[in-house]
């Protein structure tokens, strides 16, 4: 990002130079014109970006100093008294824990996506066939996936009767979405198969900018599959790794959609999104929503700013 | 030798065999649904989730579509697609003209301001924009998903300042020199030229609104207002344990998608890619 701005400014420098050049014969008025023009085309956008972003960023800190509740007129100032009651309060800093299962299904998924990502990048039969079976569940719409999995974990339904078929007895197989042990685990599978596609699609287009000259010279001075993945694919595809690695990270703890539609947050299956939507909208305490919305916030601007450090943008170039 | 290609022969084996293996376990989720779609009441309830129906029947689906309400849901649906796609790339296309094609006061600042709102996720700060929302008066009406998404995308934005560094200026300064005025640059050489980066943005934001779940459950929650998204998860409700009705509701709402990324593949692959590492 950081490279974006320095490449407008410079451009915009060279830019102005050229203007400035121009600007001996172009008449007085018309240079005003153009200092009013830019804000014409930016009115719109800005309004949208202040009323819909910073507005609600601004107001979000303000009331996580109150105890407001939504509706009543007045807030009462109460300080920091919000983020100490989520901080000392077990039951909801456990949510975080739950972003673990999330994280570790993540770094599963990563693993699989590369795999298949570098199988594919070599000569394959059905090629085509397999990228869009391995991607397409990323496109369906977030409900669905929910019956889909609703279905597929619900005592005996398609995961018991496929056990079933191995063998495995189908009164002992435990409750998939029942069981507070279980939940998260099946859960964060149903995350792992929703995403797997845009991993691995990632991945792919990133080894598939590789020169292929540079396999060939490699397999002729006699590189297996394995040296070729070690020193031309994994090197040349570290950028988009480390970028999708912190993006887990983030999604890990913005997790809502799957567990709310699917269970609504209920056997321990809630992640911080859900306990603070609720905390707003069902509790009514605006106040100490805003606070872990703070929290959360801070958390995600955190992991933000170490892939910024750790990624220049430049590096991650797809399109 | 012969033991290299007994080698690459083990290989190709498993290469094709953890293909094969992870497309089952992509698919049979979703070709069970299918498949239950299919049953009769009767026929789900006294066989397993793997059994082939018996008879095949369609009548789930016309169950589903009409209590379901998703005829209403595809219209709110395509009206709020329509006008945000629209606003989105109108907006973005602007803004990124200003940004990239002006040079003027505060611009460091400006930019800054859009770079800094893609780093806030929009689920963290719903809990205060939704007074915004309702003291604007957008609440429970479809203004208010348009709004949200139309303001709140400023990767559109980003995608439209990448691909215009691309277009040369010296462009827009032959259009001045034959008396073109910066609304009639942008208008008749910007926008035309921007056509591949406003059809990456068209899929993006297409499939994203498609999709979205929270901000019309969020904001919209009378009955009329259904999306997709809403009015299969209302669905739920009435019909908790007929699966094969749920199933049938899951599938047509996955049709649309499946046309789409059959026709549009390429497209679909290139344009989430630019979407997701912006």
């Amino acid at each position: 990002m950081t490279g974006f701005s320095t490449v407008v400014e410079s451009r915009a420098e060279a830019r102005r130079t050229r203007r400035m050049r121009r600007k001996s014969h172009v008449p007085r008025l018309a240079s005003r014109g153009m200092r009013i023009t830019p804000w014409l085309f930016l009115f719109v956008p800005l309004v949208l970006l202040i009323t819909f972003t910073y507005v609600p960023v601004v107001n979000m800190f303000w009331y996580s100093a109150t105890d407001w509740n939504g509706i009543s007129k007045v807030k009462h100032y109460v300080g920091l008294n919000n983020y100490i009651e989520f901080f000392t309060r077990p039951e909801l800093f456990r949510v975080f824990r739950v972003s673990l299962y999330y994280l570790g299904a993540s770094v599963i998924q990563m693993a699989l996506a590369l795999y298949f990502a570098t199988l594919l990048s070599f000569n394959t039969k059905f090629k085509n066939l397999f990228k869009g079976i391995l991607f397409f569940p990323y496109l369906i719409n977030g409900v669905a996936i929910s019956f889909i999995f609703l279905f597929f974990f619900r005592p005996g339904g398609t995961l018991d009767t496929t056990l079933g078929l191995f063998g495995m007895d189908q009164s002992s197989a435990p409750q998939w979405l029942g069981n507070p042990d279980i939940v998260n685990f099946s859960l964060a599978g149903t995350s792992l198969w929703r995403y797997l596609g845009l991993n691995f699609v990632l991945f792919l287009g990133a080894i598939q900018s590789i020169p292929g000259g540079i396999y060939e010279a490699a397999s002729i001075d006699g590189a297996s599959r394995w040296q070729q993945f070690r020193y031309i694919i994994a090197p040349g595809i570290k950028p988009i790794i480390s970028l999708s690695f912190i993006l887990a990270v983030s999604g890990s703890i913005a997790v809502f959609e799957i567990p709310f539609i699917m269970l609504d947050g209920a056997n321990g299956s809630a992640t911080f999104v859900i306990q603070t939507v609720k905390t707003a909208f069902q509790s009514n305490k605006v106040g100490l929503a805003s606070a872990m919305a703070v929290v959360l916030l801070a958390i995600i601007l955190l992991v933000t700013w170490v892939q910024r450090r750790l990624v220049p943008d430049e590096e991650v170039t797809l399109t | 030798m012969s033991t290299a290609n007994v080698r690459s022969g083990l290989a190709a084996t498993g290469k094709y065999t953890s293909l094969v293996i992870a497309s089952i376990a992509i698919l049979l989720p979703l070709v069970v649904v299918v498949i239950t779609s299919l049953k009769t009441k009767e026929d789900y309830a006294t066989s397993g989730p793997l059994d082939l129906p018996n008879p095949v029947t369609f009548a789930n689906f016309g169950t589903a579509f009409t209590d379901a309400r998703m005829a209403s849901a595809f219209v709110n649906t395509t009206v709020i697609l329509i006008v945000s796609v629209t606003g989105t790339i109108v907006i973005g296309t602007m803004a990124a003209y200003a940004i990239d094609r002006f040079n003027f006061r505060f611009k460091k600042l400006i930019v800054t301001l859009f770079l800094l709102a893609t780093l806030v996720p929009a689920v963290t700060t719903q809990v205060a924009t939704f007074q915004v929302v309702n003291t604007l008066g957008l609440y429970n009406s479809l203004a208010a998903p348009i709004a949200l998404f139309m303001g709140t995308d400023i990767v559109s934005i980003y995608i439209f300042v990448q691909f215009m560094r691309s277009i040369p200026v010296a462009l827009d300064e032959a259009a001045t020199l034959d008396g073109a005025n910066h609304f009639r640059i942008y208008r008749s050489v910007i926008l035309p030229l921007l056509k591949p980066a406003i059809a990456t943005v068209i899929i993006i934001k297409g499939i994203a609104i498609y999709n979205e779940f929270y901000i019309p459950f969020l904001y919209m929650p009378s009955q009329n207002l259904g999306v997709i998204s809403t009015s299969l998860f209302r669905f739920k409700g009435p019909f908790g344990t007929q699966w094969e009705i749920l199933s049938a509701g899951a599938v047509i709402v996955i049709i649309p998608t499946l046309i789409v990324f059959l026709l549009l593949q390429r497209w679909i692959y290139n344009g989430m890619s630019a979407g997701a590492t912006k």
